[in-house]
């Protein structure tokens, strides 16, 4: 038996994937969430702002409505350590930014296209968040 | 005015499956980046998948001569790598192993993702606002 967390994986990415296709096919655009909000927090993209905040709404709103469809309640499970949680959002924010690019920027659209810059980012934040969990985790044991 | 409609419909597509797959859930992030404890291989699921649509969208990028509402495709994958990529993909990498969100189900999860979720929000902008200056010294300091 596949357990059903890997079909609802499966099914997500695939929905995931298909939005960045649309992104792309539509509008010319890669779908990279870091780079859609860096470039309104730090004024480069205000060219293109409207679609920007559009894409943000649609992010924020639909998942939102589709809370109710779930019989348990929906938790992130986010650590209750405000320090790590501030720690962590500085270094996704400043590494997002430095790199060009996150999970879905890198990830999802760098990979499909066989992009070297996507498959190396790629390599290295998973390398860098396997050994933030064997550090944090198991030898220090705050996370 | 189409064009801000599809990417309202883009991001909540997005956020939806960001929410299916599981992704705005940081034990199963976490539980992906675990690989000396109680590994979760759901991830390589939602990555696998996502990759699907995008390899038939970017093969169909190559037999049009422009996306359907106007303007450019990107334009081809710059190859150069750059201690920038290199950089910022381990700092990236590190605060999301620590945490379990990054910048698409952090923002996806705001409505149901209580204080923490916020914080981490707001430090996230915090770090994208302090990158500037910060990719400057590091390009100073590789220039040197």
């Amino acid at each position: 038996m596949i357990p059903m967390d890997w079909i609802w994986g499966l099914v997500g990415g695939l929905m995931i994937g298909s939005a960045a296709a649309l992104f792309l096919l539509f509008n010319g655009r890669i779908m990279g969430a870091s780079g859609i909000i860096g470039g309104l927090v730090d004024r480069s993209g205000l060219r293109d702002w409207a679609e920007r905040a559009a894409f943000l709404a649609g992010l924020v709103v639909v998942p939102a409505l589709m809370l109710p469809l779930y019989r348990v309640e929906v938790s992130t499970n986010i650590t209750s350590n405000l320090a790590v949680i501030i720690a962590g959002g500085l270094l996704v924010g400043i590494g997002t930014r430095l790199a060009n690019g996150c999970t879905s920027g890198h990830g999802v659209c760098g990979i499909s296209r066989f992009s070297l810059r996507g498959i190396v980012a790629t390599v290295f934040y998973l390398l860098a968040g396997g050994l933030t969990m064997l550090v944090f985790r198991h030898v220090l044991g705050v996370i | 005015m189409q064009r801000v409609l599809l990417a309202a419909a883009s991001g909540g597509l997005f956020g939806a499956g960001l929410l299916v797959s599981g992704m705005t859930d940081t034990t199963k992030v976490q539980g992906w980046l675990d690989v000396f404890g109680a590994w979760d291989p759901t991830l390589a699921f939602v990555l696998g998948g996502a990759i699907l649509p995008m390899l038939v969208a970017w093969h169909l990028t190559t037999r049009r001569a422009a996306p359907a509402l106007g303007g450019t495709f990107p334009a081809k994958p710059d190859p150069r790598l750059g201690h920038n990529l290199v950089l910022g993909s381990v700092l990236f990498g590190a605060g999301w192993g620590l945490v379990g969100l990054c910048p698409g189900p952090a923002i996806a999860s705001i409505s149901w993702g209580g204080t923490g979720g916020i914080v981490f929000l707001l430090s996230m902008v915090a770090g994208m606002l302090a990158a500037p200056p910060i990719r400057q010294r590091v390009d100073r300091l590789a220039a040197a």
